[in-house]
C-alpha cells in the first residue's frame, strides 16, 4: 500500500473540497475527456472549480475526480502518493489505491515517473478494454508543429508539442500503437489542459 | 407544440440532471472512453433498467444521459421522423430530467440520438450522433455464443460474414441486406451500424461528427470517432451499392433522400415521402418561400 492510503486516520480537514455542483461538473470534464480521445492530440480546457492537491495539475485533478468511484483501482506515482492527492482522492471518489500496476485501470505520474508502457496493463485480444487509461503530468502542451498525429480522430493531421517527456516515448509509444487492439490510452496534461492520445493514433516525430 | 415547451419549460427537480445517478453516468462514461479508443469494438457495461421497456432506445437513452450537459441542444430521430412517438417520448423526457433546449434542425443539435436513420443533412465537426441499437453483434446470426464471437473479433476472423454475404449472392445474384448492413471500422472490427438503411453507410466514412452506439438489452456500448474509415463489407466483383428510387419525394422533390413508401388508400395507391422529416420539412419551406417582391405579377 501507498504511505497515503494505510490504516492511519484520516485528517479531514487537512481534505480540500470537491466540485461545488457535482453533477454538472463532472459531465463537463468528462466532455474534455470525450473530445480529447474522439480528436486525438487537439488541446482541451478542463473547466473544475476543485482546488487541486499538492503537485497536481489541475486538469488531471478534475479528470480523476469526474471519473473515479468505488468500482476503480488507481496507481499513483511515488510523488503523487506521498502527497495529499491519494487522500483527497481516495475521500471524494472512493477509488482503491493499488501498488500493484497490473491491478490499475487508472495511472497518475508526472512524465519523469512513468513506468514503462510494456509494465502496464493493455488488455487482451479479447477484452482490450481492460487496457489501463494514463493521465501523464508533462510541462506543456501546445499545437505548434512538432508531432505530426494521425489516425481515427484526425482528419488529416494533426500537430502537437509535448514538454517534459523522455526520449524514450515515441519508441514505446510505437510498440503500443502497434500492438492494437490492445494498448494503453494516454491523457497528456498540463495546467488544466489535456490532449489525448488513444491507442489508434500514429505519432511521427 | 407550445404547451409541451411550457409544461417542460422547467427541470423537474425530483430527478438527477438527466435521470441517471451519477455512479451510473461515470461507469457509462468510463466505457464510452475505451469504446472511442478501440473504434467498433462492442465494450461491456452495466445497462440499468430504464422507466420504458428494451427495445425503446434505452441504450442510446442511458448513452445520451451521461453525455448530455444543460447547453447541449438536443434532436430526437426516429426512422429519421421528429415527430414519431419514440423520438417525441425520449425529447420530453430530456426536457423534462435534463431541462435542455431541444430543436428539430440537425444543424443546429449539438447531440442527436437516431433510431435507425442518419440525417440527410451533413454533420459538422463537434456534433455527436448517439445510436439506438437492438442488436449489436454483427456475428450473431452466424454464431450465438458471445464466447466464440468475442475470440473471432479478437483475431479478426470474420470469414464467416463473407461466406454469408456470398451465400446470398449465390441464391439471389446479389446481396440481399438492405439494413443493419456490416462495416469495418477503422480495417479492424467488423461492426453492426445499427438497423440503419444501407443508403445512410456512406454516411458513416470519415464523418466529421462523433458516433456513440448504445444497446441496452444487450449491455454493449460501441463508438466510431469522427474522420474514420467505416467500410461496407463486399466483394471486389460485387461492390457495395444503395438503394435507387425511380421516383423523387412526392412532397419536396428531393431525388438525393432515402425514401419511405406510403400507401395512401386502400386500391394500392402509394407515394414515395421523405424518411427525413426536417430535411423535407427544410426544402418545401424553401420552395414555398415568397419570391421577392419585385418580381411578381
Amino acid at each position: 500500500m501507498n504511505a497515503a492510503t494505510g490504516g492511519t486516520p484520516l485528517d479531514l480537514n487537512a481534505v480540500g473540497p470537491g466540485f461545488s455542483d457535482p453533477p454538472l461538473a463532472s459531465q463537463a470534464v468528462f466532455r474534455a475527456a470525450l473530445n480529447a480521445f474522439a480528436r486525438p492530440g487537439r488541446i482541451q480546457r478542463v473547466a473544475s472549480d476543485a482546488p487541486h492537491p499538492s503537485g497536481a495539475a489541475p486538469a488531471a485533478a478534475a479528470l480523476l475526480l469526474a471519473l473515479l468511484d468505488p468500482d476503480c483501482t488507481l496507481w499513483l506515482a511515488p510523488r503523487l502518493a506521498h502527497g495529499s492527492a491519494a487522500a483527497w482522492l481516495r475521500f471524494h471518489t472512493g477509488c482503491r489505491i493499488v501498488s500493484e500496476l497490473r491491478e490499475a485501470q487508472f495511472l497518475w505520474s508526472d512524465a519523469d515517473q512513468m513506468p514503462p508502457f510494456e509494465h502496464l496493463p493493455a488488455g487482451s485480444e479479447f477484452e482490450p478494454e481492460t487496457a489501463a487509461t494514463c493521465l501523464v503530468q508533462v510541462e506543456a502542451l501546445g499545437d505548434t508543429p512538432g508531432w505530426r498525429l494521425q489516425g481515427p480522430g484526425i482528419e488529416r493531421t494533426q500537430p502537437l508539442t509535448v514538454r517534459g517527456l523522455d526520449a524514450t516515448f515515441l519508441a514505446q509509444w510505437r510498440a503500443n500503437h502497434a500492438a492494437f487492439p490492445r494498448g494503453i490510452d494516454l491523457l497528456l496534461c498540463a495546467g488544466e489542459c489535456v490532449a489525448g492520445l488513444p491507442r489508434t493514433t500514429c505519432i511521427e516525430g | 407544440m407550445s404547451d409541451t415547451a411550457a409544461i417542460f419549460a422547467a427541470r423537474d427537480p425530483h430527478v438527477n440532471f438527466a435521470y441517471l445517478d451519477e455512479r451510473t453516468k461515470r461507469m457509462i462514461r468510463r466505457t464510452l472512453l475505451k469504446a472511442v479508443c478501440i473504434p467498433g469494438h462492442q465494450v461491456p457495461f452495466g445497462s440499468r433498467e430504464m422507466p420504458l421497456p428494451y427495445g425503446w432506445g434505452t441504450g442510446g437513452i442511458q448513452v445520451t444521459a451521461a453525455i448530455l450537459g444543460p447547453t447541449d441542444t438536443l434532436k430526437v430521430i426516429d426512422q429519421g421522423s421528429d415527430d414519431t412517438v419514440n423520438a417525441v417520448n425520449i425529447r420530453h423526457f430530456f426536457q423534462r430530467t435534463a431541462g435542455v433546449a431541444v430543436t428539430t434542425d440537425t444543424r443546429a443539435a449539438d447531440i442527436i440520438q437516431t433510431r435507425h436513420r442518419i440525417p440527410e443533412t451533413p454533420l459538422r465537426e463537434g456534433q455527436i450522433l448517439v445510436y439506438q441499437v437492438p442488436a449489436p453483434e454483427p456475428l450473431q446470426r452466424l454464431e450465438p455464443r458471445r464466447s466464440e464471437t468475442r475470440t473471432l473479433h479478437g483475431l479478426a476472423e470474420y470469414g464467416l460474414m463473407h461466406v454469408k454475404l456470398y451465400e446470398d449472392i449465390a441464391r439471389y445474384g446479389h446481396i440481399a441486406t438492405t439494413y443493419d448492413y456490416p462495416v469495418r471500422v477503422n480495417e479492424r472490427y467488423v461492426m453492426s451500424p445499427s438497423p440503419i438503411p444501407k443508403f445512410d453507410n456512406p454516411k458513416m466514412h470519415r464523418s466529421a461528427a462523433l458516433q456513440l452506439f448504445g444497446a441496452g438489452r444487450e449491455k454493449r456500448i460501441y463508438a466510431v470517432p469522427p474522420y474514420t474509415a467505416v467500410a461496407s463489407l463486399a466483394f471486389e466483383d460485387y461492390p457495395f451499392s444503395i438503394q435507387r428510387w425511380a421516383s423523387a419525394c412526392a412532397l419536396c422533390g428531393a431525388t438525393d433522400s432515402f425514401l419511405d413508401e406510403w400507401v395512401t388508400d386502400d386500391r394500392g395507391t402509394r407515394m414515395f415521402v421523405c424518411s427525413d422529416s426536417h430535411y423535407c420539412a427544410t426544402r418545401q419551406a424553401r420552395a414555398t418561400a415568397p419570391e421577392p417582391s419585385h418580381g411578381s405579377k
